[in-house]
C-alpha cells in the first residue's frame, strides 16, 4: 500500500487508483503495412523492468483523470508524476 | 424527470424519521439523510471566457478552480470534481430549469450538462466525533490542517465511492453516496458511530 500523488487531487491512497500499464507506447502510423511480428510487439510486448518504470495510472475513485508515473518496481518508490502527453521528467526520462 | 409524487428517498425503507427519539441525549455524532437535492454535472473549459461567463450569469455561481474545493452562493454550490468538471448542487426541483438554461447558454460550446441528482443521496454527518467516524473508513487526511470547511473530495468510504464535503468546523460533513450504495453506506456509518453515541436527526 502506498500514497500516490494525483497531479490534480494531491496525495491519495493507492486503493483509489487504477493501473494502466506501460506509458509512452505509440500506435504505429500504418498498421496495415506492419508485419504480424511488429503488430504483436506493439500489442503484447512490454518492458517489465526491475527498477524504474514509466507507467499510466488513473485516479479511478477520485477525479477520474489519467496521468503518467515514474515508479521503481522494486522499491515501490514513486519518483514523479506528470501529465499525459508530457515527456518523462528528470534522469529517469532516459528510460528505454 | 420522475413524477414527483412517486419520488422516494434512497433510504425510505429504513423509516429513519420514526427513529429520531432513539439516540442518547449527549450524542457526539448526529446522522441525517438529506434526500432530493438537485444536482447537475457540468463539464467545460474553465479557461474559456465564454464558458465561464455563461455559467456565472445563468447559474449565479463561480466555478472553483482549486482542486478539492467548493464555492457557495445564494444556497447553491459548485464542487470541483476535476480540472474541467463540476457538480452544481441546488434545491430539488430547480435542476431541470437550470440545466435547460445552461444548455441554451452553452449551445455550440464544447460543454456537457447532465442532471444527476436522482442517482445519489446525501447523508449529513455532524458532531464532535464525526471526524473519528469517517476516519474508520476513509484514507483521506481529515485533520483540520489538511481538510476543512469549503473543501470537498471524491474518495472512498468503506470501499464505496463518495463525494465528501465539509460544511463547517463543528464539524459538519455531507456524504454524497450513489443511490445503490446508500443503504450500505448508511448502515456502515450508523455502526461506526455507535460507540460515540449516535442520534438520528429529522430535518
Ligand atoms: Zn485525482
Amino acid at each position: 500500500m502506498f500514497l500516490i500523488q494525483c497531479p490534480w487531487c494531491g496525495p491519495r491512497d493507492e486503493t483509489e487508483f487504477g493501473y494502466g500499464g506501460e506509458a509512452h507506447i505509440a500506435r504505429p502510423a500504418g498498421p496495415e503495412t506492419l508485419s504480424d511480428a511488429d503488430w504483436a510487439d506493439y500489442v503484447f510486448m512490454r518492458k517489465n523492468p526491475k527498477g524504474v518504470h514509466l507507467e499510466r495510472w488513473v485516479h479511478r475513485h477520485g477525479c477520474r483523470r489519467w496521468f503518467n508515473m515514474a515508479r521503481d518496481t522494486y522499491t515501490h518508490q514513486v519518483l514523479g508524476v506528470y501529465q499525459m502527453g508530457e515527456p518523462p521528467p528528470g534522469p529517469e526520462g532516459g528510460d528505454g | 424527470m420522475a413524477e414527483r409524487y412517486k419520488q422516494q428517498g434512497a433510504l425510505a425503507h429504513l423509516h429513519l424519521a420514526a427513529r429520531t427519539a432513539e439516540g442518547p441525549e449527549d450524542a457526539s455524532v448526529r446522522l441525517i439523510e438529506r434526500p432530493f437535492q438537485g444536482q447537475i454535472n457540468l463539464r467545460g473549459e474553465i479557461g474559456d471566457e465564454a464558458f465561464r461567463s455563461a455559467v456565472e450569469s445563468v447559474a449565479g455561481l463561480s466555478l472553483p478552480e482549486t482542486p478539492n474545493s467548493f464555492l457557495e452562493q445564494a444556497g447553491r454550490r459548485a464542487l470541483w470534481l476535476g480540472p474541467n468538471e463540476w457538480l452544481i448542487v441546488l434545491a430539488d426541483g430547480e435542476e431541470t430549469a437550470l440545466a435547460e438554461a445552461l444548455r441554451a447558454a452553452l449551445a455550440g460550446q464544447h460543454a456537457s450538462i447532465a442532471e444527476v441528482g436522482h442517482s445519489r443521496t446525501v447523508i449529513g454527518l455532524a458532531g464532535a466525533r464525526a471526524r473519528e467516524v469517517l476516519r474508520k473508513g476513509c484514507s483521506l487526511d481529515l485533520h483540520p490542517r489538511a481538510f476543512g470547511p469549503g473543501q470537498c473530495a471524491q474518495t472512498l468510504l468503506a470501499r464505496a465511492d463518495m463525494i465528501l464535503l465539509q460544511a463547517d468546523d463543528r464539524p459538519t460533513y455531507e456524504i454524497n453516496a450513489r443511490r445503490s450504495f446508500a443503504d450500505y453506506v448508511w448502515r456502515w456509518l450508523e455502526d461506526a458511530a455507535r460507540e460515540y453515541g449516535c442520534a438520528l436527526v429529522a430535518e
